[in-house]
């Protein structure tokens, strides 16, 4: 397999009142076409700030990326992006908000082949009853399925999600881990995924990056995970390297996250700050 | 609720005697009191007040029956024109009514735009933000010259007419101004990044996504604005002598005719009273969106 999409040397300073603080130093990864990437790191460590510098959101200080053989300058519905808000504006519908990116994308296909691409997958996330209401009369976990629906139905080259069930609760969690992995199964996009769960990284990726702590964080090490798909939750945990891995993510958030200069051995953070 | 083994116990918020019969019916007796009673109270104690002062220290003022009796006319045939300034007194709040959509119409369409580039851009705040705090406090009776002045010379124009929406706009256009810039300002940067990702065009951006966040606020600068414009109507008619409820105000007084000026000022302040309401009665359709 080729390499999809290319992060090289991908670098990130912000301006403090004590000269300029680099954030992100560095940062090397390519993703296949049709790859799951999932990012786990601390809170704060940078990975919203790589995740947003791939949407175009942020700009990059150095280094570059390129996706399907293109630089990318700015950004653009070619990378769908679902972030930990559903970010839905509240004055449309649900149908309404995933029109407005139709529309935008295929603005050449005729009125009802959009409505069906919006209703399409609306229906595949769940909510094909409730489409038409707006965000405050659905809850959170539904609101985060239009978020999903929204992104995928731009038939983007590139889904990046920040941390997209960090909100809700374990049990809508599991729910909508389960409505991303069929989404994706059926549309092999790549991917490239925040998240400061192990399990769901494991579940869902092919690979986990591991990124240093902060400032100037990289990337740390890259664990492939290599369970058959389809996925299900119960044979990916009865799995015999499932312990091992997730042992190895773990480890290397407590222990090896922590390689400042000034570190004291032996002193070890208290598992993920949830 | 397990009231009938803990007879003590009382709901949180209310006192443990509450249960008492005879307290409860005073309780239910003093919640009536209040939304009729007692707004009842306060206008029978001003109305005393009104009676007092002009028998004693304010013998000018002509006491509530006297006041009635001259008002009586203009309310009981409220459309009635005798003359130029002696109509009924609906027909005088009709009057300014109109010249105050006016003024509020120009100040809407003047103000919103404005207020949106001053949210939008830094550059245009920092030029314009000083002289926009300076003449905001501005009253009224200060711009109605310049009004005259600046349209005194257009031939054939209604000069006066023009002045006075020339200062209904000027002063009532800020509250709209500011609160569409703060609106503006507010616009959660999610809402941007998803137009931004979708590469709205300025347009689409604006009318799609800026506009609709930004309702809350600029209704909530309407409502002000309007209760601004129906101020400045009083001294705008005042000074330019139209006929409406504060032209009719100002010449009973210099005829020394003070039997309607309280008719006036009641009326003045229910009109008030009633397009706040309805005002705001608009802006929480539009906030809980
Ligand atoms: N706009 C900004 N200006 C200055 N510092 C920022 C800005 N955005 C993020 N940071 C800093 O960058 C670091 C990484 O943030 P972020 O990428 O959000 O972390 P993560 O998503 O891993 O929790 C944090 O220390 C944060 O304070
Ligand atoms: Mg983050």
């Amino acid at each position: 397999m080729s390499a999809y999409a290319e992060l090289f040397n991908l670098s990130k300073t912000f301006p403090s009142p004590q000269g300029e603080r680099v954030i992100v130093r560095n940062f090397n990864l390519t993703i296949d076409a049709g790859e799951f990437v999932t990012l786990i790191g601390h809170s704060g460590c940078g990975k919203s700030t790589v995740l947003s510098m791939v949407a175009g959101l942020s700009s990059i200080t150095a280094g570059g990326l390129i996706l399907a053989g293109r630089e990318l300058t700015g950004p653009g519905p070619d990378r769908g992006m679902v972030f930990q808000s559903p970010s839905l504006l509240p004055w449309l519908t649900a149908f309404e908000n995933v029109m407005l990116g139709i529309n935008q994308v295929f603005f050449t296909a005729p009125l009802y082949e959009r409505q069906q691409i919006a209703e399409y997958y609306l229906s595949v996330v769940g909510l094909a009853d409730c489409m038409h209401r707006r965000p405050r009369e659905l809850s959170q976990g539904m609101r985060q399925r239009v978020g999903i629906a929204r992104a995928f139905a731009l038939k983007p080259k590139m889904l990046l999600l920040d941390e997209p069930f960090g909100m809700l609760d374990a049990l809508t969690r599991y729910e909508l881990q389960g409505v991303l992995l069929e989404l994706w199964r059926k549309n092999r996009i790549a991917t490239l995924m925040v998240t400061h769960d192990v399990d769901e990284a494991l579940y869902l990726s092919d690979r986990v990056v591991c990124m240093t702590d902060g400032p100037a964080a990289e990337v740390g090490d890259i664990v492939p995970v290599h369970f058959p798909r389809p996925r299900d939750r119960a044979s990916v945990m009865e799995h015999p390297d499932y312990d091992p891995l997730r042992e190895r993510l773990i480890e290397f958030l407590e222990i090896h996250a922590h390689r400042r200069p000034s570190a004291v051995p032996g002193e070890r953070s208290v598992a993920l700050t949830a | 609720m397990s009231s009938t083994s803990l007879p003590v116990t009382a709901t949180p918020g209310s006192p443990a005697s509450a249960s008492h019969p005879f307290r409860a019916g005073f309780q239910r007796w003093f919640s009536r009191l209040d939304w009729f009673v007692l707004p009842l109270a306060g206008a029978v104690a001003v109305l005393a007040l009104w009676y007092l002062s002009s028998a004693t220290w304010a013998k000018d003022l002509p006491n509530p029956t006297r006041t009635w009796i001259a008002s009586k006319p203009y309310i009981v045939e409220p459309f009635a024109k005798r003359g130029e300034l002696d109509q009924g007194i609906l027909r005088f709040t009709w009057l300014s009514l109109i010249l105050v959509a006016k003024g509020y119409a120009i100040a809407l369409v003047v103000g919103t735009p404005l207020g949106f580039l001053l949210g939008i851009s830094p550059l245009f705040t920092r030029a314009l933000d000083p002289i926009i705090q300076v003449l905001r406090p501005v009253s009224p009776l200060a711009w109605l010259p310049l009004g005259m002045i600046l349209f005194g010379g257009w031939k054939g124009a209604n000069v006066s007419e023009l002045a006075a929406l020339f200062t209904i706009a000027l002063c009532a256009m800020w509250p709209t101004v500011l609160n569409t810039a703060v609106g503006v300002r507010a616009i959660p940067q999610d809402y941007m990044n998803v137009a931004r990702v979708l590469k709205l065009s300025r347009w689409k951006t604006l009318t799609k996504v800026m506009i609709p966040a930004t309702l809350p606020y600029m209704f909530t600068g309407f409502r002000l604005s309007l209760g601004i414009a129906w101020l400045v109507i009083v001294a705008a008619e005042m000074l330019t002598g139209r006929p409406g409820i504060g032209g009719f105000l100002w010449q009973q007084y210099n005829a020394l005719i003070y039997e309607q000026i309280i008719l006036c000022i009641l009326t003045i302040g229910l009109v008030g009273f009633v397009l706040d309401r309805l005002m705001s009665v608009v802006e929480r359709r539009f906030r809980s969106v």
